[in-house]
Protein backbone atom coordinates (compact mmCIF):
# COMPACT_ATOMS: atom_id res chain seq x y z
CA UNK A 1 0.00 0.00 0.00
CA UNK A 2 1.55 3.31 -0.64
CA UNK A 3 2.34 5.64 1.64
CA UNK A 4 0.78 9.38 0.86
CA UNK A 5 2.90 11.57 2.82
CA UNK A 6 0.93 15.07 3.10
CA UNK A 7 3.12 18.10 1.53
CA UNK A 8 3.04 20.85 3.90
CA UNK A 9 1.20 23.79 2.40
CA UNK A 10 3.46 26.74 2.37
CA UNK A 11 2.75 30.14 2.33
CA UNK A 12 3.48 32.34 -0.51
CA UNK A 13 6.66 33.82 1.71
CA UNK A 14 7.78 30.66 2.07
CA UNK A 15 6.86 29.81 -1.62
CA UNK A 16 9.61 33.13 -2.32
CA UNK A 17 12.45 31.35 -0.16
CA UNK A 18 13.66 34.84 0.21
CA UNK A 19 12.27 35.46 3.57
CA UNK A 20 14.22 31.73 4.15
CA UNK A 21 17.10 32.72 2.77
CA UNK A 22 17.70 36.09 4.49
CA UNK A 23 16.60 34.19 8.00
CA UNK A 24 19.82 31.48 6.94
CA UNK A 25 22.03 34.33 6.15
CA UNK A 26 21.62 35.82 9.58
CA UNK A 27 22.71 32.46 11.33
CA UNK A 28 25.63 32.43 9.69
CA UNK A 29 26.43 36.04 10.05
CA UNK A 30 25.42 36.20 13.89
CA UNK A 31 28.04 33.35 14.18
CA UNK A 32 30.75 35.13 12.22
CA UNK A 33 30.02 38.19 14.49
CA UNK A 34 29.71 36.30 18.08
CA UNK A 35 33.40 35.08 16.98
CA UNK A 36 35.20 38.02 15.91
CA UNK A 37 33.56 39.63 19.07
CA UNK A 38 34.49 36.88 21.24
CA UNK A 39 31.58 35.68 22.19
CA UNK A 40 31.82 32.40 20.81
CA UNK A 41 34.54 29.95 20.87
CA UNK A 42 35.64 27.83 17.86
CA UNK A 43 34.56 24.75 17.97
CA UNK A 44 37.40 22.83 16.47
CA UNK A 45 40.66 22.51 18.02
CA UNK A 46 44.20 22.99 16.52
CA UNK A 47 45.67 19.35 17.12
CA UNK A 48 49.10 18.98 18.17
CA UNK A 49 48.68 21.84 20.79
CA UNK A 50 45.52 21.46 21.77
CA UNK A 51 44.16 18.02 22.20
CA UNK A 52 41.42 16.07 23.57
CA UNK A 53 43.83 13.98 26.50
CA UNK A 54 42.20 14.94 29.55
CA UNK A 55 38.33 14.57 28.19
CA UNK A 56 38.96 10.63 26.85
CA UNK A 57 36.51 8.65 28.57
CA UNK A 58 37.20 6.30 30.67
CA UNK A 59 36.69 3.37 27.92
CA UNK A 60 38.72 4.76 25.50
CA UNK A 61 40.79 2.16 24.01
CA UNK A 62 43.78 3.47 22.63
CA UNK A 63 47.37 1.41 21.82
CA UNK A 64 47.04 -2.00 23.66
CA UNK A 65 50.02 -2.44 26.67
CA UNK A 66 51.73 -4.70 28.77
CA UNK A 67 51.15 -3.97 32.54
CA UNK A 68 53.36 -5.11 35.65
CA UNK A 69 52.06 -5.36 39.17
CA UNK A 70 52.85 -3.44 42.14
CA UNK A 71 56.17 -5.04 42.66
CA UNK A 72 57.17 -4.56 39.25
CA UNK A 73 56.88 -8.01 38.35
CA UNK A 74 55.06 -9.36 34.79
CA UNK A 75 51.74 -10.46 34.85
CA UNK A 76 51.94 -12.35 31.19
CA UNK A 77 51.99 -15.83 31.78
CA UNK A 78 52.27 -15.94 27.70
CA UNK A 79 49.52 -18.21 27.20
CA UNK A 80 49.29 -17.08 23.78
CA UNK A 81 45.32 -16.37 24.32
CA UNK A 82 45.54 -13.00 22.78
CA UNK A 83 47.64 -13.87 19.84
CA UNK A 84 45.22 -16.58 18.48
CA UNK A 85 42.30 -13.81 19.48
CA UNK A 86 43.67 -11.44 17.86
CA UNK A 87 41.70 -10.83 14.35
CA UNK A 88 44.14 -8.85 12.36
CA UNK A 89 47.00 -10.92 13.84
CA UNK A 90 48.69 -8.00 15.38
CA UNK A 91 50.38 -10.35 18.37
CA UNK A 92 53.34 -12.21 18.00
CA UNK A 93 54.61 -13.88 21.36
CA UNK A 94 57.19 -16.12 22.11
CA UNK A 95 56.87 -18.29 25.47
CA UNK A 96 60.33 -17.92 27.88
CA UNK A 97 60.81 -20.09 30.96
CA UNK A 98 61.16 -18.67 34.30
CA UNK A 99 64.60 -19.93 34.83
CA UNK A 100 65.20 -22.66 37.88
CA UNK A 101 65.92 -21.17 40.88
CA UNK A 102 63.95 -18.27 40.26
CA UNK A 103 61.53 -17.23 43.78
CA UNK A 104 58.90 -17.57 41.15
CA UNK A 105 59.76 -20.96 39.55
CA UNK A 106 55.92 -22.27 40.31
CA UNK A 107 54.76 -19.63 37.59
CA UNK A 108 57.19 -21.11 34.88
CA UNK A 109 56.47 -18.98 32.33
CA UNK A 110 56.85 -15.90 30.88
CA UNK A 111 56.78 -13.95 26.96
CA UNK A 112 60.55 -13.94 25.64
CA UNK A 113 59.06 -11.48 23.07
CA UNK A 114 55.63 -9.85 23.07
CA UNK A 115 55.51 -8.01 19.94
CA UNK A 116 52.41 -6.13 18.34
CA UNK A 117 52.60 -4.72 15.29
CA UNK A 118 50.90 -1.23 15.23
CA UNK A 119 50.03 -0.88 11.82
CA UNK A 120 47.83 -3.70 11.86
CA UNK A 121 46.16 -3.37 15.37
CA UNK A 122 42.78 -2.21 15.13
CA UNK A 123 41.99 -1.38 18.90
CA UNK A 124 39.08 -3.45 19.21
CA UNK A 125 40.10 -4.64 22.47
CA UNK A 126 39.55 -8.74 22.15
CA UNK A 127 43.36 -9.04 23.27
CA UNK A 128 42.47 -7.15 26.75
CA UNK A 129 39.07 -8.95 27.14
CA UNK A 130 40.58 -11.97 26.50
CA UNK A 131 43.16 -12.39 29.04
CA UNK A 132 43.11 -14.49 32.02
CA UNK A 133 45.91 -12.39 33.66
CA UNK A 134 44.49 -9.33 33.07
CA UNK A 135 48.10 -8.64 31.79
CA UNK A 136 47.11 -6.73 28.46
CA UNK A 137 45.17 -3.21 28.48
CA UNK A 138 43.88 -0.64 25.74
CA UNK A 139 45.65 2.56 26.92
CA UNK A 140 44.40 5.93 25.90
CA UNK A 141 47.48 6.30 23.71
CA UNK A 142 46.49 7.30 20.30
CA UNK A 143 49.70 9.23 18.64
CA UNK A 144 51.37 6.24 17.31
CA UNK A 145 54.08 7.24 14.81
CA UNK A 146 56.97 5.82 12.69
CA UNK A 147 59.05 6.33 10.01
CA UNK A 148 59.35 2.60 9.35
CA UNK A 149 57.84 -0.45 9.60
CA UNK A 150 60.02 -2.05 12.28
CA UNK A 151 59.42 1.33 13.83
CA UNK A 152 55.80 0.24 14.24
CA UNK A 153 56.42 -2.65 16.15
CA UNK A 154 56.12 -2.40 19.70
CA UNK A 155 58.71 -4.99 21.41
CA UNK A 156 58.43 -5.87 25.06
CA UNK A 157 60.02 -2.66 26.61
CA UNK A 158 57.78 -0.42 24.31
CA UNK A 159 54.50 -2.02 25.83
CA UNK A 160 55.61 -2.19 29.35
CA UNK A 161 56.70 1.48 29.05
CA UNK A 162 53.43 2.10 27.67
CA UNK A 163 51.67 0.12 30.29
CA UNK A 164 53.24 1.42 33.02
CA UNK A 165 51.77 -0.62 36.61
CA UNK A 166 48.17 -1.54 37.00
CA UNK A 167 47.28 -2.57 40.83
CA UNK A 168 44.73 -5.95 41.72
CA UNK A 169 44.67 -9.02 42.04
CA UNK A 170 46.87 -10.82 39.82
CA UNK A 171 46.11 -14.94 39.74
CA UNK A 172 49.98 -15.73 38.58
CA UNK A 173 51.82 -14.66 41.66
CA UNK A 174 49.27 -16.03 44.61
CA UNK A 175 51.38 -17.39 47.01
CA UNK A 176 48.23 -19.94 47.78
CA UNK A 177 48.16 -21.38 44.19
CA UNK B 1 57.69 54.20 -40.01
CA UNK B 2 56.37 56.37 -37.98
CA UNK B 3 53.04 55.43 -38.41
CA UNK B 4 53.83 52.13 -36.50
CA UNK B 5 56.03 54.16 -34.01
CA UNK B 6 52.74 55.79 -32.82
CA UNK B 7 50.88 52.06 -33.10
CA UNK B 8 53.41 50.76 -31.36
CA UNK B 9 53.52 53.98 -28.48
CA UNK B 10 49.42 53.36 -28.02
CA UNK B 11 50.33 49.95 -27.33
CA UNK B 12 52.23 51.03 -24.48
CA UNK B 13 49.45 51.86 -22.32
CA UNK B 14 46.70 49.45 -22.21
CA UNK B 15 49.91 47.06 -22.03
CA UNK B 16 50.77 48.16 -18.67
CA UNK B 17 47.15 48.88 -17.59
CA UNK B 18 46.91 45.07 -18.66
CA UNK B 19 49.82 43.67 -17.11
CA UNK B 20 49.16 45.57 -13.50
CA UNK B 21 45.45 44.69 -13.33
CA UNK B 22 45.16 41.35 -14.88
CA UNK B 23 48.78 40.12 -13.36
CA UNK B 24 49.46 42.10 -10.46
CA UNK B 25 45.57 42.69 -8.84
CA UNK B 26 43.25 40.19 -10.22
CA UNK B 27 45.43 37.03 -10.47
CA UNK B 28 46.51 37.64 -6.60
CA UNK B 29 43.34 38.16 -5.77
CA UNK B 30 42.16 35.10 -7.09
CA UNK B 31 44.86 33.19 -5.07
CA UNK B 32 43.76 35.08 -2.09
CA UNK B 33 39.86 34.72 -2.41
CA UNK B 34 40.58 31.22 -2.26
CA UNK B 35 41.98 32.05 1.36
CA UNK B 36 39.46 34.52 2.20
CA UNK B 37 36.69 31.86 0.96
CA UNK B 38 38.46 29.46 3.83
CA UNK B 39 38.86 31.50 6.82
CA UNK B 40 35.82 33.19 6.31
CA UNK B 41 33.63 29.65 6.02
CA UNK B 42 35.54 29.25 9.05
CA UNK B 43 34.25 31.93 10.88
CA UNK B 44 30.97 31.61 9.82
CA UNK B 45 31.05 28.13 10.91
CA UNK B 46 32.73 28.46 14.12
CA UNK B 47 36.16 26.92 13.21
CA UNK B 48 39.37 27.52 12.68
CA UNK B 49 40.70 27.40 9.11
CA UNK B 50 44.53 27.78 7.34
CA UNK B 51 46.30 29.93 9.80
CA UNK B 52 49.29 28.09 9.71
CA UNK B 53 51.45 28.64 6.64
CA UNK B 54 53.30 31.29 6.77
CA UNK B 55 56.98 32.27 5.74
CA UNK B 56 58.57 28.69 4.85
CA UNK B 57 60.90 27.31 7.34
CA UNK B 58 60.20 30.02 10.38
CA UNK B 59 57.80 29.72 12.81
CA UNK B 60 56.28 32.72 12.04
CA UNK B 61 52.11 32.02 10.74
CA UNK B 62 51.22 35.20 9.50
CA UNK B 63 47.01 34.07 10.09
CA UNK B 64 47.69 31.45 6.97
CA UNK B 65 48.59 34.18 4.56
CA UNK B 66 51.56 31.70 2.47
CA UNK B 67 48.60 29.32 1.85
CA UNK B 68 47.37 30.77 -1.41
CA UNK B 69 51.62 30.33 -2.52
CA UNK B 70 51.68 26.71 -0.51
CA UNK B 71 48.75 25.90 -2.57
CA UNK B 72 49.83 27.36 -5.99
CA UNK B 73 52.96 25.49 -5.91
CA UNK B 74 51.56 22.52 -5.13
CA UNK B 75 49.54 22.58 -7.99
CA UNK B 76 52.06 23.30 -10.41
CA UNK B 77 54.69 20.64 -8.76
CA UNK B 78 51.71 17.44 -8.81
CA UNK B 79 51.54 14.86 -11.69
CA UNK B 80 49.46 16.47 -14.87
CA UNK B 81 47.89 13.22 -15.33
CA UNK B 82 46.30 13.11 -18.85
CA UNK B 83 44.21 9.63 -18.73
CA UNK B 84 43.89 6.98 -21.85
CA UNK B 85 40.39 7.50 -23.00
CA UNK B 86 39.93 11.17 -23.26
CA UNK B 87 39.87 13.20 -26.21
CA UNK B 88 43.21 15.07 -25.98
CA UNK B 89 43.28 17.92 -27.91
CA UNK B 90 39.82 19.40 -26.70
CA UNK B 91 40.91 18.02 -22.99
CA UNK B 92 44.01 20.64 -22.90
CA UNK B 93 41.90 23.17 -24.63
CA UNK B 94 39.24 23.39 -21.96
CA UNK B 95 40.86 24.56 -19.04
CA UNK B 96 42.57 27.60 -20.53
CA UNK B 97 38.78 28.10 -22.08
CA UNK B 98 37.44 28.67 -18.77
CA UNK B 99 40.28 30.67 -17.67
CA UNK B 100 40.58 32.78 -20.51
CA UNK B 101 36.74 34.54 -20.97
CA UNK B 102 36.63 35.36 -16.95
CA UNK B 103 39.86 37.45 -17.30
CA UNK B 104 39.02 38.77 -20.83
CA UNK B 105 35.82 40.60 -19.49
CA UNK B 106 38.06 43.37 -17.25
CA UNK B 107 38.85 44.32 -20.17
CA UNK B 108 36.42 46.59 -20.00
CA UNK B 109 35.99 46.80 -16.18
CA UNK B 110 36.34 50.75 -15.23
CA UNK B 111 38.43 50.05 -11.81
CA UNK B 112 38.64 53.78 -11.32
CA UNK B 113 37.82 57.33 -12.87
CA UNK B 114 41.09 59.21 -14.00
CA UNK B 115 44.85 58.99 -12.75
CA UNK B 116 46.91 62.07 -12.86
CA UNK B 117 49.95 61.06 -12.68
CA UNK B 118 53.05 63.61 -12.55
CA UNK B 119 55.13 64.40 -15.79
CA UNK B 120 51.60 63.84 -17.59
CA UNK B 121 49.48 66.32 -19.24
CA UNK B 122 46.43 64.17 -19.62
CA UNK B 123 45.38 61.78 -16.96
CA UNK B 124 45.25 58.27 -17.44
CA UNK B 125 41.54 56.99 -17.93
CA UNK B 126 41.35 53.50 -15.13
CA UNK B 127 39.72 51.45 -18.06
CA UNK B 128 41.73 48.93 -20.32
CA UNK B 129 39.71 49.44 -23.34
CA UNK B 130 37.00 51.98 -23.03
CA UNK B 131 34.30 50.41 -25.42
CA UNK B 132 31.01 51.91 -26.26
CA UNK B 133 29.50 48.82 -26.42
CA UNK B 134 30.79 47.51 -22.78
CA UNK B 135 28.26 45.56 -21.38
CA UNK B 136 27.27 43.69 -24.97
CA UNK B 137 31.00 42.95 -24.76
CA UNK B 138 30.79 41.60 -21.36
CA UNK B 139 27.50 39.30 -22.50
CA UNK B 140 29.33 38.32 -25.34
CA UNK B 141 32.69 36.74 -23.86
CA UNK B 142 31.26 35.89 -20.72
CA UNK B 143 28.80 33.51 -22.39
CA UNK B 144 31.98 32.03 -23.90
CA UNK B 145 33.24 30.46 -20.39
CA UNK B 146 30.11 27.89 -20.91
CA UNK B 147 32.61 26.28 -24.00
CA UNK B 148 35.21 25.33 -21.12
CA UNK B 149 32.77 23.73 -19.29
CA UNK B 150 30.95 21.72 -21.90
CA UNK B 151 34.35 20.67 -23.78
CA UNK B 152 35.53 19.58 -20.71
CA UNK B 153 32.91 17.48 -19.82
CA UNK B 154 32.80 15.83 -23.24
CA UNK B 155 36.14 15.69 -23.94
CA UNK B 156 36.60 13.63 -20.52
CA UNK B 157 34.97 10.87 -22.53
CA UNK B 158 32.90 9.55 -18.62
CA UNK B 159 29.50 9.97 -17.63
CA UNK B 160 30.05 12.02 -14.85
CA UNK B 161 32.05 14.54 -16.35
CA UNK B 162 29.42 14.79 -19.60
CA UNK B 163 26.45 14.89 -16.50
CA UNK B 164 28.47 18.08 -15.15
CA UNK B 165 28.66 19.50 -18.51
CA UNK B 166 25.81 19.04 -19.94
CA UNK B 167 24.26 20.68 -16.77
CA UNK B 168 26.07 23.41 -16.52
CA UNK B 169 25.45 24.48 -20.44
CA UNK B 170 21.81 24.48 -19.57
CA UNK B 171 22.06 26.18 -16.52
CA UNK B 172 24.49 28.63 -18.23
CA UNK B 173 22.18 29.38 -20.72
CA UNK B 174 18.89 29.96 -18.62
CA UNK B 175 20.71 32.70 -16.24
CA UNK B 176 22.06 34.59 -19.43
CA UNK B 177 19.11 35.27 -20.59
CA UNK B 178 17.22 36.65 -16.98
CA UNK B 179 20.99 38.50 -16.48
CA UNK B 180 20.71 40.50 -19.54
CA UNK B 181 17.10 41.38 -19.44
CA UNK B 182 18.03 42.27 -15.54
CA UNK B 183 20.85 44.94 -16.85
CA UNK B 184 18.42 46.44 -19.48
CA UNK B 185 16.67 48.47 -16.82
CA UNK B 186 19.84 50.55 -16.31
CA UNK B 187 20.46 51.08 -19.87
CA UNK B 188 16.96 52.39 -20.24
CA UNK B 189 17.83 54.73 -17.70
CA UNK B 190 21.47 55.66 -17.88
CA UNK B 191 20.70 55.66 -21.58
CA UNK B 192 24.54 54.51 -22.21
CA UNK B 193 26.50 51.14 -22.64
CA UNK B 194 30.06 52.13 -22.02
CA UNK B 195 30.32 51.33 -18.28
CA UNK B 196 32.77 54.24 -17.67
CA UNK B 197 30.12 56.78 -18.52
CA UNK B 198 27.69 55.18 -16.09
CA UNK B 199 29.88 55.10 -13.48
CA UNK B 200 30.56 58.63 -13.93
CA UNK B 201 26.60 59.39 -14.24
CA UNK B 202 26.45 57.45 -10.83
CA UNK B 203 29.21 59.29 -9.23
CA UNK B 204 27.30 62.74 -10.14
CA UNK B 205 23.85 61.77 -9.39
CA UNK B 206 24.49 59.02 -6.69
CA UNK B 207 24.59 55.38 -6.98
CA UNK B 208 21.62 53.74 -8.72
CA UNK B 209 20.99 52.03 -5.78
CA UNK B 210 21.45 55.04 -3.64
CA UNK B 211 20.16 58.29 -5.78
CA UNK B 212 21.28 60.52 -3.28
CA UNK B 213 23.79 63.32 -3.14
CA UNK B 214 24.98 65.31 -0.42
CA UNK B 215 24.85 69.11 -0.75
CA UNK B 216 26.13 70.14 2.51
CA UNK B 217 24.08 67.97 5.23
CA UNK B 218 21.16 68.49 3.07
CA UNK B 219 20.41 65.32 1.06
CA UNK B 220 19.59 66.05 -2.36
CA UNK B 221 17.06 63.57 -4.46
CA UNK B 222 14.36 63.18 -6.92
CA UNK B 223 11.41 61.76 -6.82
CA UNK B 224 11.86 59.87 -9.99
CA UNK B 225 14.99 58.20 -8.64
CA UNK B 226 13.51 57.07 -5.59
CA UNK B 227 10.57 55.46 -7.64
CA UNK B 228 13.27 54.07 -10.55
CA UNK B 229 14.83 52.12 -7.04
CA UNK B 230 12.07 49.74 -7.65
CA UNK B 231 13.00 48.20 -10.98
CA UNK B 232 16.40 48.83 -9.66
CA UNK B 233 16.03 46.28 -7.00
CA UNK B 234 14.07 44.15 -8.29
CA UNK B 235 17.31 44.10 -11.40
CA UNK B 236 19.47 43.81 -8.37
CA UNK B 237 18.06 40.49 -6.92
CA UNK B 238 17.60 38.99 -10.10
CA UNK B 239 21.37 40.07 -11.80
CA UNK B 240 23.01 39.17 -8.17
CA UNK B 241 21.35 35.74 -8.58
CA UNK B 242 21.74 35.29 -11.82
CA UNK B 243 25.67 36.08 -11.56
CA UNK B 244 25.86 32.55 -8.57
CA UNK B 245 24.19 30.84 -11.50
CA UNK B 246 26.59 32.12 -14.01
CA UNK B 247 29.48 31.73 -11.75
CA UNK B 248 28.32 27.88 -11.05
CA UNK B 249 28.23 29.32 -7.19
CA UNK B 250 27.14 27.22 -4.54
CA UNK B 251 23.11 27.68 -4.60
CA UNK B 252 23.91 26.36 -8.42
CA UNK B 253 26.34 24.33 -8.07
CA UNK B 254 24.57 21.39 -10.02
CA UNK B 255 27.49 21.25 -12.74
CA UNK B 256 29.94 20.23 -9.55
CA UNK B 257 27.96 18.67 -7.16
CA UNK B 258 30.26 16.77 -5.55
CA UNK B 259 27.47 14.88 -4.07
CA UNK B 260 26.58 13.79 -7.29
CA UNK B 261 28.84 13.93 -9.81
CA UNK B 262 31.96 13.46 -7.84
CA UNK B 263 32.96 16.44 -8.90
CA UNK B 264 31.28 16.91 -11.85
CA UNK B 265 32.80 18.47 -15.32
CA UNK B 266 36.01 18.35 -13.94
CA UNK B 267 36.47 14.98 -12.49
CA UNK B 268 39.11 13.79 -15.15
CA UNK B 269 41.44 16.75 -14.64
CA UNK B 270 44.02 16.93 -12.08
CA UNK B 271 47.35 19.28 -11.47
CA UNK B 272 47.80 22.63 -12.77
CA UNK B 273 44.78 21.88 -15.28
CA UNK B 274 42.21 21.49 -12.27
CA UNK B 275 43.31 24.55 -10.98
CA UNK B 276 42.49 26.42 -14.15
CA UNK B 277 38.43 25.30 -13.96
CA UNK B 278 39.31 25.94 -9.66
CA UNK B 279 40.96 29.34 -10.25
CA UNK B 280 38.71 30.42 -13.40
CA UNK B 281 35.33 29.95 -11.45
CA UNK B 282 37.34 32.47 -8.88
CA UNK B 283 38.26 34.61 -11.94
CA UNK B 284 34.60 34.84 -13.00
CA UNK B 285 33.62 35.37 -9.18
CA UNK B 286 35.56 38.48 -9.08
CA UNK B 287 35.02 39.64 -12.50
CA UNK B 288 31.24 39.51 -12.04
CA UNK B 289 31.71 41.23 -8.64
CA UNK B 290 33.24 44.07 -10.27
CA UNK B 291 30.59 44.20 -12.99
CA UNK B 292 27.60 44.16 -10.17
CA UNK B 293 29.34 46.73 -8.39
CA UNK B 294 29.72 48.66 -11.54
CA UNK B 295 26.56 48.33 -12.57
CA UNK B 296 24.31 48.84 -9.06
CA UNK B 297 26.61 50.13 -6.41
CA UNK B 298 28.51 52.86 -8.09
CA UNK B 299 31.61 51.55 -9.30
CA UNK B 300 34.50 53.24 -8.05
CA UNK B 301 32.61 56.35 -6.56
CA UNK B 302 32.20 57.47 -3.23
CA UNK B 303 28.27 57.28 -1.59
CA UNK B 304 26.99 60.68 -2.05
CA UNK B 305 28.67 62.24 -4.82
CA UNK B 306 31.39 62.82 -2.80
CA UNK B 307 35.29 63.01 -3.90
CA UNK B 308 36.24 63.38 -7.49
CA UNK B 309 36.99 60.90 -10.48
CA UNK B 310 40.94 61.80 -10.55
CA UNK B 311 40.90 64.15 -13.27
CA UNK B 312 41.90 66.98 -11.07
CA UNK B 313 44.13 65.60 -9.03
CA UNK B 314 46.25 62.27 -8.28
CA UNK B 315 44.65 61.52 -4.81
CA UNK B 316 40.97 61.03 -5.56
CA UNK B 317 42.44 58.95 -8.80
CA UNK B 318 44.02 56.97 -6.24
CA UNK B 319 40.64 56.92 -3.74
CA UNK B 320 38.35 56.26 -6.58
CA UNK B 321 40.64 52.69 -7.47
CA UNK B 322 40.63 52.04 -3.49
CA UNK B 323 36.92 52.55 -3.16
CA UNK B 324 36.24 50.31 -6.34
CA UNK B 325 38.36 47.50 -5.05
CA UNK B 326 36.95 48.01 -1.29
CA UNK B 327 33.08 47.44 -3.08
CA UNK B 328 34.38 44.35 -5.24
CA UNK B 329 35.99 43.01 -2.01
CA UNK B 330 33.23 43.21 0.03
CA UNK B 331 30.97 41.91 -2.93
CA UNK B 332 33.11 38.77 -2.62
CA UNK B 333 32.67 38.51 1.00
CA UNK B 334 29.16 38.09 0.20
CA UNK B 335 29.40 35.87 -2.65
CA UNK B 336 31.23 33.42 0.39
CA UNK B 337 28.60 34.52 2.67
CA UNK B 338 25.98 32.86 0.66
CA UNK B 339 27.93 30.13 -0.17
CA UNK B 340 28.00 28.97 3.06
CA UNK B 341 24.65 29.58 4.03
CA UNK B 342 22.06 28.30 1.53
CA UNK B 343 21.23 24.44 0.82
CA UNK B 344 21.50 23.89 -2.85
CA UNK B 345 18.35 23.93 -5.26
CA UNK B 346 17.39 21.09 -6.94
CA UNK B 347 17.52 21.46 -10.35
CA UNK B 348 13.94 21.59 -11.58
CA UNK B 349 14.13 24.17 -8.63
CA UNK B 350 16.52 25.53 -10.84
CA UNK B 351 15.19 25.18 -14.22
CA UNK B 352 11.62 26.47 -12.77
CA UNK B 353 13.93 29.78 -10.45
CA UNK B 354 15.32 30.56 -14.08
CA UNK B 355 12.68 30.23 -16.58
CA UNK B 356 9.80 30.54 -14.92
CA UNK B 357 10.57 33.14 -12.47
CA UNK B 358 12.87 35.28 -13.30
CA UNK B 359 12.59 35.54 -17.14
CA UNK B 360 9.16 36.96 -16.82
CA UNK B 361 9.85 39.28 -13.93
CA UNK B 362 12.73 40.64 -15.78
CA UNK B 363 10.84 41.17 -18.53
CA UNK B 364 7.89 42.92 -16.78
CA UNK B 365 10.71 44.90 -14.81
CA UNK B 366 11.67 46.60 -18.23
CA UNK B 367 8.03 47.30 -18.36
CA UNK B 368 8.07 49.11 -14.95
CA UNK B 369 11.28 50.94 -16.04
CA UNK B 370 9.97 52.11 -19.44
CA UNK B 371 7.03 53.25 -17.45
CA UNK B 372 8.27 55.44 -15.01
CA UNK B 373 10.80 56.85 -17.38
CA UNK B 374 7.94 57.57 -19.68
CA UNK B 375 5.64 59.14 -16.72
CA UNK B 376 8.64 61.06 -15.85
CA UNK B 377 9.61 62.30 -18.88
Amino acid sequence: MAIVVKRPKLSILEKMYLPGIIKGLWITLSHAINRLRGKSKKVTMQYPEEKWDDQLPEYYRGAPALVTDEQGRERCVSCQLCEFICPPRAIKIIPGEIEKGDTWEKVEKQPATFDIDMIRCIYCGMCEEVCPEQAIYLRKDYVITGESREEMVHDKDKLYEIGGVRVGLVNKWNELK
Amino acid sequence: MTELLTILYSLIEPTIKIVVLVFMVILPMVAYSVYAERRFSALLQDRVGPNRVGIPFTKISLAGLGQPMADGLKFILKEDLTPGHVRKFYYWLAPALTMVPALLTCAVLPFGGHLKLPFFDEPFQMVIADLDVGILFVFAIASLGVYGIVLAGWASNSKYPFIGGVRSSSQMISYEISLGLSVIPILMIYGDLNLGSIVQQQHEKGWALLPVTLDGFMPVFSFRDIVLLVPLLISFVIFVTSLFAETNRLPFDLPECETELVAGYHTEYSSMKFALFFLGEYAAMIIGSGFAVTLFLGGWSLPFGWGGNGEESLFWGLVAIGTFFAKVIGFILFFIWVRWSIPRFRYDQLMRLGWVFFFEIALFNILLTAGILMFFG
